[in-house]
């Protein structure tokens, strides 16, 4: 355990070290959206009845930097150390499969939940969504977390160069997150749209997130709950075989 | 008692490429081994082999006795290597890289062991240095401390010496002359034939992937080019019975074909007999580098991919 327990806290000082990228740069970001959406939009939509835009987007938010941050922790660690070379301090050590994707998945994860709570104690001064359901929020949360690690460590393990890195970031990443319901409720949607939606398995969990805050939802729970599970119960089954065989890192 | 390494029948092929065509051969504990071979030879591959950053093809390789596929945590565990590549991570100091790579092998509280690498790598100074803040030859020393932080039996050395300066290289070998002393097994590859020359008690030689030789050092020396005898004599003629030894001339000095200590008094006595002044004489030895390049050249080239 103490090989997996020195990767694990190896990664939590790798980014905390440089915090002021990590961590403060993305609440910023979010609070630059809520500033200029909440301006925007809070006068003229109302999402859910009786809930303002404001305190609807923050969720949304919270969410979606989460899940970028998790991502972002796992690939550019990888990728780093890929073509910086330093990756075989990590694999020339006894670490098993486990313990590496347990390591940099948990570390990518923690750092998801901390930005993602940057930015909903920055939010709180704007205004306040109110915690209907805590366990929900929490449940997805960690799932959205734990999602975006995985990916971040397939992408992180399959790209060789920056550009590809970017590519998975920018061309799937991106676009699976911002057309999620993050800023807007998907009953909004011409029909077509909201049934392209719920092909996005990261509506689910932002849907099922917002659903904690509100009580209201456009999914049931349930049904995120199981989609956003599988996902991440799949992922990690295939990123533990990629692992495992060494895909891409011992050649 | 196993073998510390030992490679049986390793091939490694990159699509059509053949970087190791079956290589056996093993190491003994406590030897001091020189792996040499000119650049693509094939060394870098088997090392990353033996520690599992590369999978063979074909073939098994074992550290102390444990398969580095099937017992890989145990066979990790019993060897260090210095990559031959200059790798750091940028965001940690001396200090931290090693009490990091103590943890990845399992060791907590390793402080006692480090401080003592560092004083012994001349790097007491630099623990509290960010890595990006040294030189060159001080991050080598730093990837020489990381291989050792888990106290290996068995320490491999991926020219270490490459790019570094003479301090640094007198330093270093004294500390793995000492590692070796005590009982530790080290395995090096350098450029440098005259290291290997003077560290190391048992050679292999690659070429092209595959073992061309396999030897103890002073076997290895005797091969190759046999010693010569120079002899400078007044007058510069050389009695009859001496022509078939004459191998060639240098200079004013006739080179003649030395076997062994016996022909040399055979020599002497058919100069004294002929009347001749022997006015000087040396043995010429030759060096690993001569054999070296020798055997390089002698061995025919072989499917090239």
């Amino acid at each position: 355990m103490t090989g997996f327990y020195t990767l694990f806290y190896k990664e939590i000082l790798r980014f905390w070290k440089v915090s002021f990228q990590t961590v403060a740069a993305p609440v910023l970001t979010s609070l630059l959206y809520l500033l200029v959406f909440a301006h925007v939009l809070d006068a003229h939509v109302e999402p859910y009845p009786g809930v303002r835009y404001t305190a609807f987007l923050i969720p949304g938010l919270a969410m979606m930097t989460m899940l970028q941050n998790a991502f972002a922790n796992t690939s550019s660690s990888l990728i780093q150390s890929k073509i910086t070379g330093n990756i075989v301090y990590i694999l020339l050590p006894p670490l098993s499969h486990l313990e590496f994707f347990g390591a940099y998945v948990l570390a990518a994860m923690l750092r998801g939940l901390v930005v993602g709570m940057g930015v909903f104690i920055a939010a709180l001064f704007f205004a306040l969504p109110s915690f209907t359901y805590p366990l929900w929020i929490l449940v997805f949360a960690v799932l959205g977390s734990l999602i975006m690690a995985i990916l971040g460590m397939i992408a992180g393990i399959w790209a060789e160069k920056f550009d590809q890195l970017a590519a998975f970031q920018n061309f799937l990443i991106m676009p699976l997150t911002f057309l999620s319901g993050v800023f807007y409720s998907i009953h909004s949607l011409p029909p077509f749209w909201q049934k392209v939606s719920h092909a996005n398995p990261v509506f689910y969990l932002i849907d099922g997130f917002r659903y904690g805050f509100f009580g209201v939802s456009d999914t049931s729970p349930w049904v995120s709950l199981l989609v956003a599970g599988g996902c991440c119960a799949a992922l990690a089954l295939y990123t533990l075989h990629l692992v495992k065989s060494g895909y891409k890192l011992r050649h | 008692m196993s073998a510390a390494i030992a490679f049986d029948g390793v091939g490694k092929q990159y699509g059509d490429f053949h970087a190791l065509h079956d290589v056996s051969f093993s190491v003994e504990q406590g030897d001091f081994f020189a792996l040499l071979g000119p650049n693509g030879a094939g060394k870098t591959t088997l090392i990353s082999i033996l520690g599992g950053l590369t999978r063979a093809s074909r073939g098994s390789a074992r550290v102390m006795g444990h398969d580095v596929q099937q017992d890989y945590r145990a066979a990790r565990r019993s060897v260090g290597i210095v990559p031959q590549e200059l790798v750091f991570d940028p965001f940690f100091t001396v200090r931290e890289t090693l009490e990091f790579q103590s943890g990845y092998f399992g060791i907590r509280n390793n402080d006692d062991w480090i401080d003592e690498i560092l004083a012994n790598l001349g790097l007491s100074e630099k623990a509290n240095s960010n890595m990006r803040a040294l030189s060159g030859g001080m991050k080598r020393r730093v990837m020489v401390a990381q291989a050792l932080v888990h106290r290996p039996p068995v320490i491999v050395l991926d020219e270490p010496t490459a790019g570094v300066d003479v301090a640094l290289r007198q330093t270093l070998w004294a500390f793995i002359r000492r590692l070796n002393a005590d009982g530790h097994t080290i395995v090096l590859t350098t450029h440098y034939l005259e290291e290997a020359e003077e560290l190391c008690n048992r050679i292999a030689m690659l070429k092209q992937g595959r073992l061309i030789a396999l030897e103890d050092k002073h076997r290895l020396m005797n091969r190759g080019k046999a010693r010569s005898l120079l002899l400078r004599l007044k007058p510069a003629e050389l009695p009859p019975a001496l022509q078939p030894l004459l191998q060639g001339r240098r200079d004013d000095a006739f080179e003649l074909h030395l076997d062994d200590c016996a022909t040399l008094e055979r020599i002497l006595s058919e100069i004294r007999q002929a009347g001749v002044e022997l006015r000087d004489i040396e043995v010429a030895k030759p060096d690993l580098e001569d054999i070296f390049l020798d055997m390089m050249r002698s061995q025919p080239r072989t499917e090239q991919a």
